[in-house]
């Protein structure tokens, strides 16, 4: 199963996620790649995250984003 | 706020969408944004095709359209109209009320009411909501309501948060007295502290239109846009509907005494399909309860889509059967409502295209 870092990297392949702590700040994800984002971790983790999870603090970082799949049971 | 209308109903509902169709591959090139992310884009918000009307035509243009069609078919006559409510965001004229001119053009009689409401995305159960009224007075017996917007026109093309999903179009929904002993609920909620989430800064009289409000201006993420056009802050209209709706849906449904499992349809506005699962996975509804194509097909006409929703995918069965229906209408204002009612049993329920 593809990691979160993974999923990230084919939405927007010119950035590396894993050395960034704030993705929206440093501009590598907008509101819409949030959108996508959570679009394929709720496909890739037969999940479906919470219309009001979508905020941008849950996805400022990798920690972040595995915090909020915790909260579904998602280890990833 | 709570509602309860007695021995009202719905009567028949026509959309109008232009003939006139884009694509969302066409208009890519438009939007300063990689191909690969446009089209996945497209894939989760369901931006696929939309109407938008030719340059020039004006919401009165459509609902005058659809009122002579519904004429020349039989299924309205003019002398019937006690009450003419129009919704819209996007008036043919400041002054006077496009509802008047949609009645000048008909050359409906004098002895009725023509009103203009300034509302959006829950502007087809504000317009309800007052049809019902009115039709607690004797001399009113048959309401119309039309909910239309053009708001293509005051949409940047190179916008790609707002155009790709905007949709012209229009709806007259015939609203009367109800013989059966028949109960609507309702609520609603607004919130004027939010009211630039969903704005056209300039045209109004606080800030005139000029040269200077028709430059386009980048406002981040590759869109450029003036002030002149529709501004839409996408995470916080995002994040308002699905905060404030799902608990206003459970709130009408206890107020009516109903339970969620008896709602055959939650028919709501469409801004995109991800928002509308979002909502039905929220409320545990099976998303082929709550229809969500019409974004990929028309766009979002703002008010109207709940009626396109209907006449879309429901014309069929709601000529012959009836349904316990919810409706749910969010957006400018900030402004929510949702209503609950028996649906059915309809004089017509069409979508036709303009012209």
């Amino acid at each position: 199963m593809k990691s979160v870092a993974e999923i990230l990297k084919e939405i927007r392949p010119e950035f590396d996620f894993t050395t960034s702590e704030d993705f929206i700040t440093d501009g590598m994800l907008d509101s819409y790649d949030m959108v996508m984002l959570v679009a394929t971790l709720d496909k890739t983790y037969g999940i479906s995250i919470g219309g009001v999870e979508i905020v941008p603090e849950n996805f400022m970082n990798l920690k972040a984003i595995e915090t909020l799949l915790g909260k579904y049971g998602v280890r990833p | 706020m709570n509602f309860t209308f007695r021995r009202k109903r719905i009567s028949g509902i026509l959309a109008i969408v232009p003939a006139n169709e884009r694509t969302f591959i066409e208009e890519m090139k438009n939007f300063n944004f990689p191909e690969s992310r446009s089209l996945k884009l497209k894939e989760v918000m369901g931006y696929d095709k939309h109407r938008v009307v030719e340059p020039g035509v004006c919401v009165s243009d459509l609902a005058v359209f659809g009122l002579e069609h519904l004429f020349k078919q039989g299924l309205l006559r003019p002398d019937e109209i006690d009450a003419l409510i129009l919704i819209t965001q996007s008036p043919d004229y400041f002054m006077p009320p496009t509802s008047n001119v949609i009645q000048g053009r008909l050359n409906l009689k004098q002895d009725m009411l023509c009103l203009c409401i300034n509302q959006g995305c829950a502007g087809f159960l504000i317009g309800l909501i007052q049809a019902f009224s009115l039709l607690e007075q004797e001399s009113i017996r048959k309401v119309v309501v039309v909910n239309a917007d053009v708001l293509s026109r005051k949409t940047s093309s190179k916008d790609r948060n707002s155009y790709p999903l905007i949709g012209d179009g229009a709806s007259i929904t015939v609203v009367e007295s109800d013989p059966e002993d028949s109960v609507i609920h309702a609520n609603l909620k607004m919130d004027g502290t939010r009211n630039d989430a969903l704005i056209i800064p300039a045209g109004g009289f606080r800030l005139p239109s000029g040269p200077e409000t028709a430059v386009l201006e980048d406002v981040g993420d590759n869109n450029l846009r003036a002030k002149d056009h529709l501004r839409m802050d996408g995470t916080a209209v995002f994040n308002f509907v699905q905060t404030e709706v799902p608990p206003l849906i459970e709130s009408l449904l206890t107020f009516a005494g109903v339970s969620i499992n008896a709602v055959d349809y939650f028919l709501c506005h469409q801004a995109n399909r991800f928002m509308l699962q979002k909502l039905a996975d929220k409320l545990k509804v099976p998303h082929a309860k709550m229809p969500s194509n019409i974004v990929e097909h028309f766009g979002n006409s703002s008010g109207a889509t709940i009626p396109i929703t209907i006449a879309f995918n429901l014309s069929t069965q709601l000529k012959n059967h009836d349904f316990q229906v919810c409706l749910s209408g969010y957006g400018v204002g900030l402004t929510w409502a949702s209503m609950l009612m028996r649906l059915g049993r309809l004089t017509f329920c069409e979508l036709v295209d303009y012209p």
